[in-house]
């Protein structure tokens, strides 16, 4: 199925006051890959995510999403094949009640209303917040609002996520039940993040993006293990993999 | 406590009652509304020195604010919270209107003292009238039922995208506000450049908010319409209170029942 | 300063409602038309943030009083009049029904002496002129210092003009204006600052933001004249209707012992419902006469009011205070009753 794949040629961003967000970036994601993108403060991850939902169009360079180069004329198929969960749910959800905002693409996709009805309930079903559906969004815990923001999306059917920070601000248990629910996700998955633990349980694939260009691009458990390249793009090990103090003391 | 604190306790208290399941609660948006609307147009049309014919739509409200599980202390809270303003321009009615109409014992009354009263039971009675109306039915459901009763969708639209981020902002306000209190010790006020200051930061974050909302907005199809699911079906029973609510505002307004009550009462005393 | 549903008229505050419902529709036409839709969540969150911004005081210079932020201004500035006074409009509409502020018949004058000052006069012609497509720190100081004073002074012109037309007050309009102008110009004077501040801090930040409206023309295609035209037509025709029905329509049953004229006589009128109780009060009344005979301890109080108040009767406004009072009763219990209700399940 080639229309899940994700590939960036040479991509290259500058901000109009000068700063070289990205300078270069290639690389190819394929069908049902969960690849983590990460990297310092203002390496350039965001920027490269906005690309990937047609927001910004390359300066230069390319970007395919399955049998579309990004262009103008493509970004609406671009952004029905991508779905995009921002790091700030409040962002993603704008609507007065839950329903209304996983129901809000499925109507601009002009689907019938038993159409749209199946879906909302399929993503909400899918991301476990049924009972919410009616809630209004200032109202839900940062754990719910994560939940619904992501049914917004599924609610699009879309073939890739791209997530951005999807486990910033959340209270560990909130957390680990976010991780298993994209554990059961067969999308194709990008995801840019500062938590590696997370990375470890979700992506095989990493990479390392450091000042606007890729330091290393591989397999998760060897880039976690190269130290001297964690230290360089201002990372460290996964706290998982690190000597515990406590344990390794007796 | 700051009034940026207790905006949004009002907000998310007001909300929380607008959650209620009472007979009130349950009604149609678009009757409460248009029922509110005419209570208020009611009770402003009376002359200017009536006070005991506005009387019975207190009772109404009273009732309204009993079926609909309202606190009246509340209510009544906000009310005297919100007067000053009432207070402050009919406060001159007695100053200026001297003329004596009523006397209680020795107790003479001017014209002024009655208007002002009034001026007050008229502002309590629309104020709370107003209050009622969101604390059981929500602002949601109330811009719901504008649109459908008529306003332009873009304007309804607007409400609703403001209700749901006023609480993002006030929080965020919040807590700027508070980042400045901690560390101006025992300055109380805030000085105006700081306040600029403070603003323009604000400003600058809802901004870039408002781009982050509007591409999320485009990432799910949006091409500047939004579409409103319209869940509102009238029943025959909305039907029934409408048209009993109306006729019951319509004699209230159009008989004095404390006077004719008076008259019972005081035909009967002899 | 809002005005308050308990000092309108409602033939005023029903003509105020039409202007500013004119011009909601006028504006929710132009900014669909427009079809920038980067302006929908904008806006949305623009009101909320004037929303905010209003909850928070700052202390007026040499004052020792506290001020905040109206946002009309500001709303105009960054969003082009149409939106901003829909924007405005919205911020309105929500203090009306939470907080309070005016009322819902009143809220026709609030967004229209709040919002249509500063969007439709204040911006395009004080504000835009003065600061023109190349704004400096100073110039946007001195339009938005200009464009306030003007905005609120022609907003507190309105509020007078509305409760004087209203005659629910008794105000003299001179000492009112008097006392209300200078107080806005103050406050016309610390908005335009703020603004200006504000403003100036965004266009030395990220001037991009101010681009947009300084390269639009302010109201576009939209002639003012014959907006204000159709919008005083409206008005007009909506206060005229309203004080017409008004007028033939006279109320038969109001506690009128204040009516001065004392043309209007206290007779009810003959209509079903009061000829029932009528005869109801013959049937129960040993006396069939209104009001307290002379009742032993009480004074006689009739005499001395009469010829100022011809048309007073003391019966009658015995009857008011007894009805009135036992009603007020009658709210107040029902309201302890429900209590009591909700207390003991």
């Amino acid at each position: 199925m080639s229309h899940h794949i994700v590939e960036v040629h040479e991509l290259e961003h500058t901000y109009p006051d000068g700063t070289a967000a990205v300078r270069g970036i290639s690389f190819r994601i394929h069908h049902g890959e969960a690849v983590a993108v990460v990297g310092a403060n203002g390496a350039g991850k965001s920027t490269l995510l906005l690309h990937l939902n047609g927001y910004l169009t390359p300066q230069s360079g390319t970007v395919r999403i399955g049998d579309f180069p990004l262009t103008k004329e493509t970004v609406k198929d671009i952004r029905r094949a991508v779905g995009m969960i921002f790091q700030d749910p409040d962002d993603q959800l704008f609507m007065p009640s839950v329903y209304e905002d996983v129901a809000f693409g499925p109507l601009n996709l002009g689907l019938p209303p038993e159409e749209v009805e199946q879906r909302v309930q399929q993503a909400l079903q899918r991301t476990g917040v049924e009972h919410l559906r009616e809630r209004p969004p200032y109202k839900l815990s940062g754990g719910e609002k994560r939940a619904v923001a992501i049914a917004t999306v599924l609610a699009m059917s879309p073939d890739i996520l791209v997530m951005d920070e999807p486990t910033s601000n959340l209270d560990p248990l909130s957390r680990r039940t976010l991780i298993e629910l994209l554990a059961g996700f067969h999308h194709t998955k990008i995801i840019a993040t500062h938590d590696l633990d997370m990375v470890i349980d979700l992506c095989e694939r990493t990479i390392v993006i450091h000042e606007g260009t890729i330091m290393a691009d591989g397999p998760t458990t060897d880039i976690f293990n190269d130290d001297l390249l964690l230290k360089k793009s201002h990372l460290e090990r996964p706290l998982r993999m690190q000597a515990c103090p406590f344990c390794s003391r007796r | 406590m700051a009034k940026i604190e207790s905006a949004f306790l009002d907000l998310t208290y007001l909300d929380r009652l607008a959650t209620g399941d009472t007979v009130i609660h349950r009604l149609d948006p678009r009757v409460k509304v248009v029922i509110a609307a005419l209570f208020v147009v009611c009770v402003v049309s009376f002359d200017k020195y009536a006070i005991a014919a506005m009387l019975p739509f207190a009772v109404l409200l009273m009732i309204i604010m009993g079926l609909g599980e309202i606190p009246a202390g509340y209510v009544i809270t906000k009310l005297v919270v919100t007067s000053p303003f009432a207070v402050m321009v009919g406060i001159f009615n007695p100053l200026l209107d001297q003329q004596i109409v009523l006397h209680l014992g020795s107790w003479a009354i001017s014209g002024g003292w009655v208007s002002f009263l009034s001026i007050l039971l008229r502002f309590g009675l629309t104020v709370a009238a107003m209050l009622v109306l969101i604390a059981t039915t929500g602002f949601n459901q109330v811009c719901m039922a504008l649109e459908r009763l008529g306003i332009p969708k873009i304007f309804a639209v607007q409400l609703l995208m403001l209700y749901r981020y006023i609480f993002v902002l006030l929080e965020e306000g919040q807590r700027m506000h508070r980042a400045r209190a901690l560390r101006s010790f025992q300055k109380r006020g805030m000085e105006m450049k700081q306040y600029a200051y403070l603003l323009g930061q604000l400003l600058l974050r809802t901004i870039d908010r408002g781009q982050r909302i509007h591409l999320a907005m485009l990432c799910r199809g949006f091409d500047g319409t939004i579409r409103i699911r319209q869940n509102l079906r009238i029943t025959t029973r909305d039907i029934v209170v409408f048209l009993a609510g109306g006729m019951v505002l319509i004699v209230i307004r159009r008989f004095n029942i404390a006077l004719l009550l008076g008259n019972f009462i005081t035909d009967l005393l002899q | 300063m809002h005005m308050a549903d308990a000092l309108l008229s409602p033939t005023i505050g029903g003509a105020m409602w039409a202007a500013t419902a004119g011009t909601i529709a006028i504006c929710a036409r132009k900014v669909q038309r427009d079809l920038d839709d980067r302006k929908v969540p904008l806006m949305g969150v623009l009101g909320a943030f004037v929303f905010a911004a209003q909850m928070i005081n700052f202390t007026i210079p040499a004052t020792g009083s506290s001020g905040h932020l109206g946002g009309g201004m500001i709303l105009a500035v960054l969003l082009g009049p149409c939106a901003a006074f829909l924007t405005i409009a919205s911020v309105l509409t929500i203090q009306a029904l939470f907080f309070a502020d005016g009322g819902l018949l009143a809220l026709g004058c609030n967004i229209f002496n709040l919002g249509f000052f500063p969007c439709f006069i204040a911006y395009p012609f004080v504000y835009r002129p003065l600061v023109g497509s190349n704004p400096t720190p100073m110039r946007i100081a001195v339009g938005a210092v200009l464009g306030g004073i003007v905005g609120l002074q022609l907003g507190a012109l309105a509020v007078v003009a509305e409760t004087v037309l209203s005659g629910i007050s008794e105000l003299p309009p001179a000492a009112f204006l008097a006392a209300m102008l200078p107080i806005h110009l103050g406050i016309g004077l610390v908005e335009g600052l703020v603004t200006a501040a504000v403003v100036s801090f965004i266009w030395k930040a990220r001037p991009e933001i101010l681009q947009y409206t300084i390269e639009s023309r302010p109201l576009g295609h939209l002639r003012l004249q014959k907006v204000l035209i159709g919008l005083g037509a409206a008005a007009l025709i909506t206060g005229g209707a309203l004080s017409w029905f008004a007028s033939s329509n006279p109320d038969g049953l109001e506690w009128s012992m204040a009516k001065t004229s004392g043309k209007e006589e206290l007779e009810a009128p003959p209509t079903a419902i009061h000829r029932l109780l009528a005869g109801l009060q013959e049937q129960t009344s040993f006396l069939p006469d209104y009001g307290f005979k002379d009742g032993g301890t009480e004074p006689e109080i009739a005499g001395e009011s009469s010829s100022s108040w011809p048309a007073v009767d003391k019966g009658t406004s015995t009857a008011g205070l007894v009805g009135g009072g036992l009603t007020l009763a009658l709210a107040v219990m029902i309201g302890l009753l429900f209590r009591k209700r909700k207390q003991t399940p």
